[in-house]
């Protein structure tokens, strides 16, 4: 019974109609010790089947992570130098810049600021026109050397004469 | 995709590319490079693995593909040669040795076989894939993988028969 069935399903695996589970089948049979005589030369042919199955890769597969070198990184990093740049750039002139122009946040302390610095300018240039009045000193000088126009009109006269 | 989660894809098929590889270049080394090179292949392809449906049939596809290129490019001509060369000869003493000797003898009548039919023996009978995958991977129709795999096995058959029968009829 066993033997008519294995030789049924043998003629199905030849023309390629068994299904896995009958091949399983198959491959159990000729495995076992109890083979029919007629059918040995089947045995090396699913031996070897099964075998196979066992053979294995066993050689090292070297997967290296390609580390791309990422240039969108490189540009965030220049913008970022570039910025850095504007920000610290020449602090000499903005610290003159800050004394220079000296803000302030109220009106009134501005105000108070302004006419004090208008009222040092202004003392100042007091001091500056005063010294100016010694300029009358010469005005009065050259009007006394009028005098001497006299003197040569006079020595004209006498030189006519002559 | 990190290196494990690659390995937990390729992992369980990854003794199959090797065999069918074996199968159809016959050298050991030619399928160790062969293998390791459609893994790699994945692996640099490793952003594309999720859009795939069934990498195992995909990746069995791609080592068919590159077997036969293989086999055409003008390496493969030292590998015929050096396979030619290779012929048993001299009766088997022992019975061991017998039962070996026609183990091998089933590798050498497969080998024989034209390459199609290699293949689906290999994909149907030692990694046991149902029809339709096999006609997937091997890009033909359902029956003509069991038209091909039919003749395959009669031949098989044929051969081992004469050989078992050598001697006796």
């Amino acid at each position: 019974m066993v033997l008519n069935n294995i030789e049924n399903l043998l003629e199905k695996y030849e023309n390629g109609e068994t299904s896995l589970k009958e091949e399983q089948v198959l491959k159990n049979y000729f495995s076992s010790d109890t083979v029919a005589p007629h059918l040995e030369m089947y045995k090396p042919m699913f031996a070897y089947f099964l075998g196979n199955q066992q053979e294995q890769f066993t050689k090292d597969v070297p997967l290296k992570t390609k580390r791309i070198f990422n240039y969108k990184w490189l540009s965030v990093a220049a913008v970022a130098v570039l910025m850095l740049g504007v920000y610290f750039k020449d602090p000499v002139a903005a610290s003159y810049n800050e004394y220079a122009y000296g803000t302030y946040d109220k009106p009134e302390e501005a105000l108070n600021e302004v006419t004090k610095s208008l009222e040092m300018i202004s003392q100042s240039f007091n001091k500056g026109t005063s010294t100016v009045g010694y300029l009358n000193e010469v005005n009065k000088g050259t009007s006394t050397l009028g005098y001497l126009n006299e003197i040569e009109n006079t020595t004209s006269i006498i030189f006519k004469t002559n | 995709m990190t290196q494990t989660e690659f390995l937990k894809i390729v992992m369980p098929f990854k003794d199959k590319v090797f065999r069918l590889a074996k199968r159809l270049l016959i050298s050991t080394e030619e399928a160790e490079d062969a293998t390791q090179e459609i893994l790699l292949k994945l692996w640099n392809n490793k952003k594309k693995i999720a859009e795939y449906k069934n990498v195992e049939a995909f990746s069995m596809t791609m080592t068919k593909n590159f077997c036969f290129d293989k086999l055409k490019s003008k390496q493969a001509q030292n590998l015929k040669i050096v396979h030619s060369n290779y012929e048993e000869k001299g009766t088997p003493l022992q019975k061991q040795v017998e039962l070996n000797d026609s183990v091998n003898w089933v590798a050498k009548i497969i080998e024989e076989l034209p390459e199609q039919q290699r293949m689906i023996i290999q994909l149907r009978d030692i990694e046991e894939y149902d029809y339709d995958e096999i006609a997937k991977m091997l890009n033909m129709n359902n029956t003509a993988v069991r038209v091909n795999l039919s003749r395959a096995r009669k031949a098989i058959r044929e051969k081992l028969t004469n050989t078992h029968n050598y001697g006796i009829k």
